[in-house]
């Protein structure tokens, strides 16, 4: 328990702007959504890891709960133009679940009950800077955020950290996901205001 | 399960008349993954998010997707095999020389001919 990293964010906040450009503060946490809300019993819960071998990894739900867990605190930016500092959640990093997985692939793409899917680099879910939450401050991440666990991927625009996590698939090549293919960047740094494709 | 999360497919009206010149609220499309023939104007339209997303109220699969960024717009509609857009019968166009056929006698839905 309790990898936190406020140091970190405290860091960035002192050395420059708390917002990456183009985005505006909010205190309360909007609701987006592409589709119907899945609701996901515990019981029926998965989360599959699979590699471009074909070699699957599963966890039920007792299982997550059973690995280590951490608590960031991060800042997260939607594309939208909403920023919020400082939430707090709590979930299993990206590097417990793949410590051990023998892969060769540089890409992952994220899968979600319900349909939605999004890609991002495989180096961008290690290093500690990406989760599957299962809690948002302190209490079970409600439906409407994600629940029962969404991807947290906060360096990179809110629409990567997708909601209703069920999967990640590891790709030789970048496969892109469901805004990707209709106009939005492949990458998603909000610091470089990575926008839409060719930003 | 209701979901009032999402708009009635209406308010597509306005973005995608930025792009055609054909009115699409009096169109039907047809969904790629069920083959339920439905009106524009009833599909489920999630706009709470970075782009719209107007989907199937039979089997709630994506119909249509439209991104706006500042400068440009993309529009996806793999999962509607047709639209089917209401027009003017051929011969009938208001811009044929005046007088020549009536016009707008067989003519269904109120909005047809209003321009
Ligand atoms: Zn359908």
């Amino acid at each position: 328990m309790g990898i936190v990293s406020p140091g970190f964010q405290g860091r960035r906040r002192m050395s420059g702007p708390a917002l990456p450009p183009g985005q505006y503060l909010t205190e309360d946490f909007p609701v987006l959504s592409a589709g119907p809300t899945p609701k996901v019993p515990l019981d029926d819960w998965e989360f599959v890891l699979g590699t471009e071998t074909g070699a699957e990894f599963r966890w039920t739900w007792p299982e997550l709960m059973g690995l280590p867990q951490e608590t960031p605190t991060v800042d997260i930016h939607c594309v939208t133009r909403w920023s919020k500092l400082g939430t707090s959640w709590q979930g299993v990093s990206l590097d417990t679940l793949l410590d051990g997985v023998d892969t060769a692939a540089r890409y992952a793409l994220v899968h979600s009950y319900g349909g939605y899917t999004t890609n991002l680099p495989l180096d961008d879910l290690r290093g500690g800077r990406a989760w599957v939450a299962h809690t948002y401050d302190g209490v079970p991440l409600p439906a409407e955020h994600g629940g029962p666990a969404r991807l947290l991927v906060p360096h990179l625009y809110f629409w990567k950290s997708a909601k209703w996590v069920r999967g990640i698939r590891l790709l030789v090549d970048d496969q892109p996901g469901f805004w990707e293919t209709a106009g939005y960047h492949d990458y998603g740094d909000p610091w470089r205001e990575q926008r839409y494709q060719g930003d | 399960m209701t979901d009032m999360s999402y708009l009635d497919g209406n308010m597509l009206d306005g973005p995608l008349r930025e792009l055609f010149a054909v009115d699409l609220s009096a169109a039907t499309g047809r969904c790629q993954s069920c083959g339920m023939v439905a009106p524009v104007a009833r599909l489920h339209v999630y706009s709470h998010a970075p782009g719209l997303v107007a989907r199937c109220p039979a089997c709630t699969e994506v119909m249509l997707r439209l991104v706006r960024a500042p400068d440009r717009a993309w529009l996806d509609l793999r999962g509607a095999t047709f639209l089917q857009v209401p027009m003017p019968l051929e011969g009938r166009r208001p811009a044929d020389p005046a007088g020549t056929r009536p016009v707008g006698g067989d003519r269904r839905g109120g909005r047809g001919g209003t321009g």
